[in-house]
């Protein structure tokens, strides 16, 4: 070992202890009954649990609605924040950022005695503005920086070429600020397909998660089980980020 | 106004950004289907005209008409011209096809007349099979072409080059010029070109603006620029000249580098100071002593390809600049000769500095924001406005600029046979001129100190 690559040892012992460690734990976990033996009664279970399916379902429909509501809020915000013609100031990006200084759990807190306050009855609408208000600065910034560096001659090349400024913006603006997009839904949406804070505060435990649904079998001692829905949670979220592999150019998007 | 013989008509533009003046009333028409270079150095002010003509960004003063039509306050989707970017600003998620169809997809046109015209500006930028390419697989020189193809596309009546060559190798860039010279021709429309490249204005153009310090300093034909340069900022920038200060005694007779040579200028009046250029071409040299209008002695000897370019310091002690086909040895008495028409005598922009000053006391006067010691003021009151003048020669550069009663860079040079020109632009932003003998680069950090005695007070103009 040289002396350079000995500095990548902490960093690979961390990585052992933390992610690598964790996952095979949970592979072997998922795989096994209560005593230890091979089995896939924990796959069967879930998919044939009408119950489970419902809640995995309903996890992906809040994420998806999270993910529609936090792009069509954030990209207008992002594009408003990176015009030097509204926006002259990097304070207001602060702004804008700045909830994410503080821990989501007291926000999440905070909203859900806000709506006390407010006398709002908790449920999905509770749980959706909840989770917006929550996940919204990861979408508006890899959108905000994206269209912060975009280089300004294509938006006048398509202009000169004889498109309207709505037309630069659909036609320039939005597919070259795509990559940005992709990086807002990865950080939005699967947070939240695995999410059970947010859900347990602010629908009083009403609307289960499929994070709930993990934590519940895992605070009762079912490991196996919990193991196994992790599994098929990682499944699918890995697959949610193959969206972004597929698309060059990323670079500069994420947080 | 249709039957005006002019495409493009630019008056009395003015453009600042912040409190830096860009364009300084510019008026420039452009005839139908000429092509008209933009020809300065960079921060001259040229890039920002396109661009006004394009339509990106607006004016402070003055209008800007095409085809007749007042377009000044006109968005850029609605004005008949197409810009060719400086580094391009293809699409790069469109491919080939689609960013040359882009403006047409825009304009409605059919499909089947798009495929037609895209095929065929493909073709006139040699690039025929292209089309399905990404545009980020393309050379820098293929990336070039396309962003040419994609402007003529939408046929407009002017295209506007910025830089569009900046970018290539200089082999490819011969190469381009002599094909947009040729896309010129067969397009018949007006093309404007932006450039910092002389020769490559010289090559191109019908008609070269030269542009300093967001003014124009000479507008005219190629040959015109290179023979009868206006100034001597021109005759400095556009290829290589001896610039000289000298002195018209009258019509016909002008006195530089120490002697008298017949030319072909009149008006000039008698006695006045002068700048003279004569292009190191122009100068014959010649082994034999007489029959020369006067000697020198070769310094130095450079072969150039064609031609040899010598330095030569002539027998009044300024040196010169001399090509001819010949060597001829450094070390060697040579004969020197300047025909009259090769004599380019030139109006002196100033002769001395002058600035508007106040009195402050006895003793002292303020002028550039900065009050200076003088010899004793008489005539004057305390806070009377004056005009103060200082000779180009009388003010000292210091290599520190914190030991100067003023601080300021050196802005622009140009040597005159036996010293040097400096344009000293202040950190309160105005200019001072100033003759030394030291050897100063541009952008050099200067302190500048004036002497009392060297501070001349007149009486304000009314």
């Amino acid at each position: 070992m040289n002396k350079r690559s000995s500095w990548a040892l902490p960093y690979a012992i961390f990585l052992v202890l933390f992610v690598a460690l964790p996952l095979i734990l949970i592979i072997l976990y998922a795989f096994q009954d209560g005593s230890g033996n091979f089995t896939l009664a924990n796959f069967t279970k879930f998919f044939t649990d009408a119950d489970a399916i419902g809640t995995f379902a309903l996890s992906l429909e809040v994420a998806i609605e999270n993910t529609a509501i936090c792009i069509l809020l954030g990209y207008p915000a992002a594009w408003i924040l990176a015009n030097k013609k509204y926006n002259r100031s990097a304070v207001t990006i602060v702004l804008f950022i700045m909830p994410m200084w503080i821990n989501a759990l007291m926000r999440t807190l905070a909203t859900a005695e806000l709506f006390h306050m407010l006398g709002i009855q908790l449920g999905k609408g509770t749980l959706l503005v909840g989770m917006v208000y929550d996940y919204l600065p990861f979408m508006i910034y890899p959108i905000y920086n994206i269209l912060n560096k975009m280089d300004k001659s294509y938006m006048e090349a398509a202009a000169d070429l004889g498109a309207t400024p709505w037309q630069v913006f659909w036609k320039v603006q939005v597919p070259l600020s795509m990559p940005g997009v992709i990086s807002g839904v990865m950080m939005v949406f699967m947070p939240t397909v695995s999410t059970f804070a947010i859900s347990e505060f602010l629908t009083n435990n009403k609307i289960k998660l499929f994070g709930t649904i993990i934590q519940e079998n895992i605070n009762s001692s079912m490991w196996n089980y919990g193991a196994a829905l992790s599994l098929v949670m990682l499944v699918i979220i890995g697959m949610t980020s193959l969206l972004q592999d597929n698309k060059k150019e990323v670079s500069g998007g994420t947080v | 106004m249709n039957n005006n013989e002019y495409i493009i008509e630019i008056k009395n533009i003015s453009k600042s950004f912040g409190d830096k003046c860009i364009l300084d009333d510019v008026s420039i028409n452009v005839k139908k289907g000429e092509f008209v270079t933009i020809l300065g150095p960079s921060g001259c002010g040229k890039t920002t005209l396109l661009r006004l003509l394009a339509g990106f960004g607006t004016a402070d003063k003055g209008h800007i008409c095409i085809n007749g039509e007042d377009i000044t306050n006109v968005p850029p989707h609605l004005r008949p011209v197409n810009t060719v970017f400086q580094r391009y600003a293809l699409f790069p998620h469109l491919d080939v096809y689609e960013n040359i169809a882009f403006g047409l997809k825009l304009q409605k046109v059919p499909a089947d007349e798009i495929d037609k015209i895209v095929l065929k500006v493909l073709r006139m930028v040699s690039m025929t099979d292209y089309e399905d390419r990404d545009v980020e697989s393309l050379s820098g020189g293929q990336q070039q072409r396309v962003a040419i193809a994609r402007a003529i596309a939408n046929q407009p009546k002017v295209l506007l080059l910025d830089e569009p060559l900046a970018a290539l190798d200089l082999k490819m860039r011969k190469d381009m010029q002599i094909e947009l010279k040729e896309m010129h021709k067969k397009l018949g429309i007006t093309f404007v070109y932006v450039t910092h490249d002389q020769e490559e204005a010289l090559t191109l153009s019908d008609t070269i603006i030269v542009m300093n310090e967001g003014k124009i300093q000479q507008i005219g034909t190629p040959t015109d620029i290179y023979n009868e340069p206006q100034n001597s900022f021109v005759a400095d920038f556009i290829g290589e000249s001896n610039i000289l200060n000298g002195r018209m005694v009258k019509d016909r007779l002008v006195e530089f580098a120490g002697h008298q040579f017949d030319c072909v200028d009149e008006g000039f009046g008698e006695d006045t100071e002068v700048d003279v250029v004569v292009r190191p071409e122009d100068i014959y040299i010649m082994n034999k002593l007489d029959g020369a209008q006067f000697t020198g002695k070769v310094k130095s000897c450079t072969f150039k390809g064609v031609h040899y370019e010598m330095f030569v310091d002539s027998d009044k002690g300024y040196e010169l600049m001399v090509q001819d086909y010949n060597a001829f040895e450094p070390g060697s008495e040579v004969g020197l000769l300047i025909r009259p028409a090769d004599i380019q005598v030139m109006h002196k922009e100033r002769i001395c500095n002058e600035f508007e000053g106040e009195v402050v006391d006895a003793t002292h006067v303020k002028f550039m924001d900065e009050t200076f010691e003088c010899e004793e003021i008489t005539g004057f009151e305390t806070g009377a406005k004056v005009k103060v003048q200082v000779a180009f020669s009388k003010v000292d550069l210091i290599d520190h600029p914190e030991e100067g009663t003023l601080s300021g860079l050196v802005h622009f040079l140009i040597y005159k046979g036996d010293h040097y020109h400096l344009t000293i632009l202040t950190d309160d932003g105005y200019h001072i001129w100033v003759d030394t003998n030291d050897i100063w680069d541009k952008g050099d950090l200067v302190g500048i100190n004036i002497l009392p005695k060297d501070i001349k007070i007149i009486k304000a103009d009314e």
